[in-house]
């Protein structure tokens, strides 16, 4: 039996997602037509014995409550559990916090992946090398080119490309060109691992404290970072298998970068022929690429829509619209000729006719970009809830906050 | 009577435009900018009209033998070897416009206006002096030369240059008529009319002005040329709106000053106004935006573009959803792909845009 825990993080984190945050939590954020944490419970459920998806977070409950329902009738032979932390334990602290839970039922292996990611998720390939190496854990990593160190951990590989000899979490230095992907399987035996590491950890402090040094040592020994403590640990104790996978992968930390995610995810939809993505039709607007368009939504059959386009629930698409590379949200309103490029645009928004919102298109090098103060870091072009974007009005790169009317044109801008 | 047109050099303050056309040439509300001189003069009985310029005319040449023969004038090219200023030029011409006593027109070949030559040619007939200069009102004074005239008259007093003390608010409009015995004080040689003529003409009190009323622009630059179609269609919408594009005709007007050559199409669902000039066989696709812009001969706008303050050149396109805006100008033959926005750009003819534009440039 195999079991995955999903770390979704909370309302604090998530404030690098800001505006569309204010809203609705990032790990409920649709992006190829789904929340974003919906495409890891679909790729989960697929993985040969899966019995038990665990949402791990600091979130209030009801939050995932509608969400975990609807996974409850679509994915009816696994159960759903959401477990609140209520003290900050770290990544890993959180997990030793609810180890009972998590094996409970004795599963032979547990997955564990961030939320805040978007990837092809070869779990059963991920599963499969970790059976092979017989290690106490395995974490997928990916190859990334070689200047972009210091945005991920790192991870030494061994010659055979096996196991782990070392990881680094952001380095300063060129030090390897695999990139840990935030997707790991470990063995019940991790929990044991961390009690080990906890011990060792209190014996050390209660030394230190009888020293009268750090007085205001703020750490307890139940505070566990994944990374550091851990993965560090397993990687040079030859405890870390690894997986590099070859599917798409990347990270969804700024607002920004749901536009790439939505375009992997609405690609890949369309490769594997999955029914999310719109056909063209007769009497129906002009398709191009893949879209998403939520059956709710309705569109003007002389639009033209796509590629990389997701159009959620009762949006309307008006005459002579053209959008492209954007996220729609629910209830959003474009009149007839407006344009839309690189963008998402909030819930309830409004679109007069002949208005412009553009963004430039996401580069690795900008995706991450929290709104800066410097204009020139803008990319992608967002606005927050019920902005109101009026007549022949062009917003261009800017980051629009919600409940806002724009009558001039504006750029490279935040919008308090 | 005779009239000298002061056309001078090729007009590159008007570039990317007159790298086709000569500046006489390029289409001012859909007539080349010349020809609404010459049908004004020709309106007041000018017979005789001289073109200053100082390149070879060979392009202008046919074009204005075509006037001459419908307007039954004489149109005579005076070819200046070096730039002879504003002033050279009349000397060059001496022997048409001295010909006989009849005082003669000078026009600089850039301004619109509502060349009330009849009137100004009564009011120097009356006055009896060497020379009347047309006079517009600004409202920044101290950019331009200010005349100044004797109190209580309309005799021109001196000219003051870019005033810091406000000495009045009437500066040259660039438009003149003359006696021909002021050719006997302008030398062969490069001169300036304003600063070396005028002040002698002056002082000897024989200089007055004559008060425009309405509109007045010199169109040699892109943004101004803009603004004088913009003036230019007012003051048609009040004398001949029956030659503009009526609401009550076409739904896609919008705000009024719009001027549609016959042979344009328009698609569905456009907005078009205010202050727009669609030229011959131009195709404007379903959806489109127009305010605030030219379109030049056979130029084709698709489907819900968007195209406002801008000049697009002959037979040039703009892309399906594509915008143009802050004095964008296209050459001749330029492309813009769908969905591109430019920006301010100058665009070299036979040009392709595909990607966005979003500050000012020069597309060479």
């Amino acid at each position: 039996m195999n079991k995955a825990v999903i770390l979704v993080g909370g309302p604090s984190r998530a404030t690098r997602f800001r505006p569309l945050s204010m809203n609705m939590p990032q790990p409920l954020f649709p992006v190829g037509g789904k929340p974003i944490i919906w495409h890891q419970v679909n790729k989960i459920s697929s993985v040969p014995g899966i019995k038990e998806i665990i949402l791990l977070g600091v979130f209030e409950e009801h939050v995932f409550q509608s969400f975990l329902d609807q996974c409850s009738i679509e994915y009816p032979n696994i159960s759903f559990k959401y477990l609140r932390e209520y003290t900050l334990l770290g990544t890993a602290g959180g997990l030793f916090h609810f180890r009972d839970v998590i094996k409970r039922g004795n599963p032979t292996n547990i997955f564990l992946l961030y939320t805040d990611i978007c990837s092809s998720f070869p779990l059963t390939e991920l599963l499969e090398k970790h059976e092979q190496t017989k290690s106490m854990g395995t974490i997928m990593v990916k190859k990334v080119p070689k200047s972009n160190h210091s945005k991920f951990g790192y991870v030494v590989a061994d010659s055979n490309k096996d196991m782990a000899l070392h990881y680094v979490e952001k380095p300063e230095t060129y030090i390897s060109d695999l990139v840990s992907t935030g997707v790991y399987v470990f063995s019940p035996k991790i929990f044991d691992l961390m009690a080990d590491i906890i011990e060792q950890r209190s014996a050390e402090i209660n030394s230190l404290s009888k020293k009268a040094f750090r007085e205001d040592f703020e750490e307890t020994p139940d505070f566990l970072r994944l990374e550091q403590d851990i993965l560090q640990h397993m990687a040079s104790n030859k405890q870390l298998g690894i997986y590099i996978t070859t599917g798409f992968w990347r990270q969804i930390k700024s607002a920004a970068s749901a536009v790439p995610a939505n375009e992997e995810y609405l690609k890949h939809a369309k490769s594997s022929g999955s029914n999310l993505i719109a056909k063209e039709t007769r009497d129906g607007p002009t398709i191009i690429g893949a879209v998403y368009i939520h059956p709710s939504a309705t569109i003007d059959p002389t639009a033209k829509i796509g590629p990389n386009v997701s159009i959620q629930a009762r949006a309307n698409i008006g005459a002579g619209v053209r959008v492209k590379n954007a996220i729609i949200l629910d209830n959003v309103n474009i009149s007839d000729n407006a344009v839309v490029i690189n963008s998402i645009v909030g819930w309830n928004s409004k679109l007069w006719p002949w208005a412009r919102v553009e963004g430039s298109p996401c580069t690795d090098q900008n995706e991450n970009t929290v709104a800066y103060p410097d204009a020139s870091a803008f990319s992608i072009c967002i606005l927050g809830q019920d902005t109101h974007v009026r007549n022949e009005v062009f917003v261009r790169s800017c980051i629009v906050l919600p409940y806002k009317e724009i009558s001039s044109d504006q750029h490279n801008l935040i919008l308090m | 009577m005779k009239a000298l047109i002061l056309v001078g050099g090729f007009g590159t303050r008007l570039r990317p435009l007159t790298l086709t056309l000569p500046k006489p040439l390029v289409e001012f509300a859909n007539k080349p900018m010349i020809l609404h001189q010459i049908e004004a003069l020709v309106k007041v009985g000018v017979k005789d009209v001289v073109l200053a310029v100082n390149y070879k005319p060979e392009v202008m040449v046919s074009v204005l033998k075509k006037y001459e023969e419908k307007f039954g004038i004489t149109i005579t090219f005076s070819v200046e070897e070096e730039p002879l200023g504003t002033a050279g030029p009349l000397a060059l011409a001496r022997d048409i416009l001295g010909k006989d006593d009849s005082p003669f027109f000078v026009l600089n070949a850039d301004v619109t206006c509502e060349y009330p030559f009849a009137e100004m040619l009564a009011f120097h007939n009356d006055h009896k002096g060497e020379g009347t200069i047309l006079a517009t009102k600004v409202e920044e004074p101290s950019k331009y030369g200010v005349i100044v005239v004797h109190e209580g008259s309309s005799m021109i007093k001196c000219f003051v240059e870019k005033p810091q003390e406000f000495v009045g608010n009437r500066i040259n409009a660039g438009i003149y008529v003359f006696n021909p015995s002021v050719l006997k004080r302008i030398e062969l040689r490069p001169t300036s009319i304003e600063t070396e003529v005028f002040p002698q003409v002056a002082l000897e009190k024989q200089l007055f002005m004559f008060d425009l009323n309405g509109y007045w622009m010199d169109v040699g630059q892109p943004r101004d040329f803009l603004s004088g179609s913009a003036l230019y269609l007012s003051y048609i919408a009040k004398s001949q709106p029956q030659l503009l594009a009526s609401p009550a005709d076409y739904d896609f007007v919008h705000g009024g000053n719009v001027l549609v050559h016959p042979s344009a199409k328009i698609g569905a669902n456009c907005k078009i106004g205010p202050n727009v000039t669609i030229g011959p066989n131009v195709v404007v696709g379903d959806g489109v935006r127009l305010s605030h812009c030219v379109i030049l001969e056979g130029a084709t706008i698709k489907s819900h573009a968007f195209v406002r303050n801008s000049i697009v050149g002959w037979h040039s396109s703009v892309g399906a959803w594509s915008r143009l805006d802050g004095t964008t100008v296209l050459g001749d033959d330029v492309h813009v792909s769908d969905e591109v926005y430019v920006n301010g750009a100058s665009v070299l003819p036979h040009k392709s845009i595909s990607s966005n534009v979003t500050e000012p440039k020069i597309v060479m």
